[in-house]
């Protein structure tokens, strides 16, 4: 069964992969202007600590735009922290310190000239569990532009329409958008919250464990719609869900006690893994 | 009578002793309640709240007392509404742990513990006659303000440290700035928690009397304030000339005084409990 | 954008810091004031004279009778508070039922809200005649009675200080000691308030400061008669009556008599920021115990 949805997968992504270039000239002049291209992200010699604590070690890793990488690895691991590292949420924790180069498109965003609120609006991020802002499902989603300062209500009025689309949720609020988002069940809270990241076009989105808060249908539901976003964004997932990891990512990083262990095709990593550790972590010997 | 009956005698007759412990401030505000209405309640009219004081009981009234009240409090809470967010915003998101931030602490907590008095002699010598404010309502106000400064730092603090880190997280994730993330969203998620605070405080501020008498606030003032320039009695110090006077009469003024500061406390305190209760009804994170 | 944000930090910065500077200030103002008071009048006279009379012609400046009636009002005050605060905790947190609480508590704290100015109009018209009539001795200024209205004022916050401490012992205690056979009052008494002592005695210590700086009940009901006694029957004046009584009249600034007012409140300032003191770090050490 596994194995047939991987290579189903795997062939739309393919196929979705011819139609990159059509869709940077998605209708929208608000946007498109602004949107690049090229979002290339990688980590040179990346130390992480908390206080004393040395969470991550030297974690060197390309990945390529318009893929999904999956970071896998038992708690602990410093996968979060990791995907942490992209939009610098890290920095938000009294003591933390990196060392080393997070590159995105070619620029470390450690720098001192960058501005991490810019560099945040560029990398979107979806949490663990929904965390939909108390306000109406409107409101949540054209907050990203209003703190951009953009508060032209027609451009505003479309981008909540055009990323309540995107993130599949359009049609089951699309009469209700002044409601408090708190009233939505989890499923669609979640998907508001993707909504909300890629209402202000990141080039890239970070997933915390996006649906290890959901039900299986709405888990379904966010695992298609992180193939169908492929197509625009650069994906990272941390998943403590193997079968999930399988499904949606092109590429998977095994993580253990502060090292990345191994970098691949996620098909690599579950069918023929190299080292030690991976091999018994995916085969289920210990997590 | 074996062990047990003991235990039981002891444990029941302790229950009555509780109930009656537990009442008696309830009696207490009972009997205090009557004998106020019972007191004052026929000196309400109408007359009594246009009428200025005066040497005959029967013509005195709380117009400039209750004038006075709200330039007080109105100014009061200009200056502390905001200046007590501010600090507690400052202490809750942006100062690191440290020891500057353990003096703040300690500080503000030996605050709220100085007695009233003595920030009356503060705002005597401060704002009276160092800043040339007179005795005024704007010295006045200011003192009350530093009075209860405390109350709303706290309450400030205690509600926005009741807002969840998530959301916190999910606003700098879409590029929020310090700024904007405590505006747009901490602070009208902690809004009711805030404002509970705020009415407390100024209820406290409503009472006040002594911090009063010592900046100077008079006890006969024959007019109302045009400005926060101008010299003011409040309500209570209104009160409490009725009650040194000698005569009788003065004293049904005073509880007719106290009837309407009573109300005004419990009105306040009231809404602040229900506006508390709905707030923690509507929040489920 | 990054200057707003830098503009915003020091604004709240200066709200913080303000209340250093009250802080400063109090300290600044009753030391600079007092320190001209005793260049004029010796520090063994105001800590040992029996006397306080600056307002007359044979002034003496024996701060103990204005000391004396405060600690007789707040004695008297902690005695009736105490016990009723701590039982009401108690019953609250152990045997009223829920909605018996959450109507008390509110209903309490009421108490605790109703402004002092009538506190001592209650004080006056109703204690004092209330207790002529057992005791037609006692004068209609005296300390027992403005002491008793104020320990039912201060109940609340006893009470409700420590319902927060014996509701934040741990359950598995109570089950421990209920499993051994003990009843609810033994549990209550030898198990639970021995584990809330510290957030018992925060509250107490609290009350003792509020008590001692209350000013409004003692000024209507206990008279202006600095005495330097312990008989709660006779008229008395305390710290706070003083400060108010030569306020509200015309003392000139920069005379004798204004200056008394300061080293006044200096007393009374370096008791109660001690009291507040011991009980912040009482406080603060329980909290350390529980998380």
């Amino acid at each position: 069964m596994e194995t047939i949805r991987i290579e189903k997968k795997m062939k739309t992504n393919t196929e979705k992969q011819h139609e990159i270039v059509s869709a940077e000239f998605m209708p929208d002049e608000n946007f498109s202007t602004k949107r690049k291209v090229m979002n290339k992200i990688e980590t040179k010699n990346v130390h992480c600590w908390y206080g004393d604590f040395h969470v991550l070690r030297d974690v060197t890793i390309a990945i390529e735009p318009n893929t999904v990488t999956a970071l896998i690895g038992p708690s602990g691991c410093g996968k979060s922290t990791y995907l942490r590292a992209f939009n610098r949420m890290n920095d938000l924790i009294d003591g933390f310190k990196l060392e080393g180069d997070v590159l995105i498109d070619g620029k470390n965003i450690y720098d001192k000239q960058m501005h991490v609120n810019e560099l945040r609006k560029n990398v979107g991020m979806v949490f663990q569990k929904p965390n939909p802002f108390p306000k109406s499902i409107y409101e949540n989603v054209a907050y990203g532009l209003r703190v951009n300062g953009i508060n032209d209500k027609k451009v505003i009025d479309e981008t909540v329409e055009r990323s309540l689309k995107q993130a599949a949720l359009w049609n089951e609020v699309k009469d209700n958008l002044h409601k408090n988002a708190l009233g939505l069940s989890g499923g669609q809270q979640q998907r508001l919250c993707i909504a909300r990241a890629i209402a202000i076009q990141p080039s890239v989105i970070l997933m915390d464990e996006a649906t290890s808060a959901l039900d299986p249908i709405s888990t379904g539901k966010i695992e298609d719609l992180i193939a169908e976003l492929k197509k625009d964004y650069t994906i990272m997932i941390v998943t403590h869900n193997m079968q999930q990891a399988v499904r949606v990512s092109d590429k998977t990083a095994f993580f253990f006690l502060g090292d990345m262990v191994e970098y691949n095709n996620t098909k690599e990593i579950f069918n023929n893994p190299q080292q030690e550790h991976t091999r018994n972590y995916v085969g289920g010997r210990f997590g | 009578m074996n062990n047990e009956d003991i235990k039981t005698l002891k444990n029941n007759s302790f229950k009555v002793w509780a109930v009656f412990a537990t009442s008696i401030g309830l009696v207490m505000l009972g009997i205090l309640l009557v004998k106020i209405g019972m007191d004052g309640m026929h000196r309400i009219s109408m007359q009594f709240f246009t009428s200025l004081p005066s040497r005959r009981a029967e013509e005195a009234g709380i117009f400039t007392a209750w004038v006075g009240t709200l330039w007080i409090m109105g100014t009061t809470a200009l200056i502390a509404i905001p200046v007590g967010i501010g600090a507690g915003i400052y202490l809750e998101e942006y100062s690191k742990k440290g020891w500057w931030s353990s003096f703040l602490e300690i500080n503000i907590s030996n605050l709220a513990g100085v007695p009233s008095i003595i920030y009356g002699l503060l705002g005597l010598e401060v704002f009276v006659r160092l800043l040339h404010m007179g005795e005024s309502i704007l010295a006045g106000s200011f003192t009350l303000a530093l009075l209860i400064l405390p109350i709303v730092i706290v309450s400030t603090r205690e509600s926005i440290k009741a807002v969840p880190k998530t959301l916190r997280e999910a606003s700098y994730a879409l590029g929020a700035s310090k700024w904007q993330t405590v505006w747009m969203q901490v602070l009208p998620a902690a809004a009711g928690g805030v404002m509970t605070g705020i009415i407390l405080a100024l209820s406290r501020a409503i009472g006040e009397t002594a911090p009063l008498i010592v900046v100077g606030a008079l006890t006969y003032v024959p007019f109302t304030p045009k400005s926060v320039f101008d010299s003011f009695t409040v309500l209570p110090i209104q009160i409490f000339n009725w009650v040194s006077r000698p005569q009788a009469e003065f004293l049904v003024n005073a509880a007719a005084g106290i009837i309407v500061l009573v109300a005004i406390t419990i009105v306040m305190n009231g809404s602040a409990v229900l506006l508390r209760n709905r707030w923690q009804k509507n929040v489920k994170w | 954008m990054n200057t707003k944000e830098k503009i915003i930090e020091w604004l709240l910065f200066a709200c913080a810091a303000l209340c250093v500077l009250t802080t400063l200030g109090i300290i600044a103002v009753l030391a600079i004031q007092s320190v001209q008071f005793f260049s004029e009048v010796p520090l063994k006279d105001f800590l040992t004279d029996t006397q306080w009379t600056p307002l007359f012609a044979d002034k003496h400046f024996g701060i103990l009778p204005l000391l004396s009636g405060t600690f007789l009002t707040t004695i008297i005050a902690i005695t009736i508070a105490l016990p009723i605060g701590l039982t009401t905790a108690i019953y609250l947190s152990e045997y009223a039922s829920k909605t018996f609480r959450s109507t008390v508590k509110p209903v309490l704290e009421i108490l605790a809200a109703i402004p002092t100015v009538v506190y001592g109009y209650f004080a006056l018209t109703v204690v004092t005649p209330f207790l002529q009539i057992f005791f037609p001795s006692l004068s209609g200024f005296n300390a027992i009675s403005p002491g008793i209205v104020m320990g039912l004022m201060i109940v609340p916050l006893i009470s409700s200080l420590s319902e927060d401490a014996l509701y934040a012992v741990p359950k598995s205690l109570r089950e421990g000691a209920y499993a051994l056979g003990s009843s609810k009052l033994q549990t209550a008494f030898r198990v639970l308030i021995p584990a809330a002592s510290s957030g018992i005695i925060v509250s107490i210590i609290l009350a003792v400061s509020r008590a001692l700086g209350e000013t409004m009940i003692v000024a209507i009901a206990a008279g202006q008669q600095p005495r330097l006694t312990l008989d709660p029957r006779v008229p008395i004046e305390t710290v706070t009556t003083y400060i108010v009584q030569v306020s509200g009249g015309d003392v000139p600034h920069g005379s004798l008599e204004y200056k008394t007012i300061f080293s006044a409140g200096l007393s009374l300032f370096v008791i109660t920021l001690i009291l507040n003191n011991i009980s912040f770090f009482v406080k603060k050490k329980y909290r350390e115990q529980y998380e």
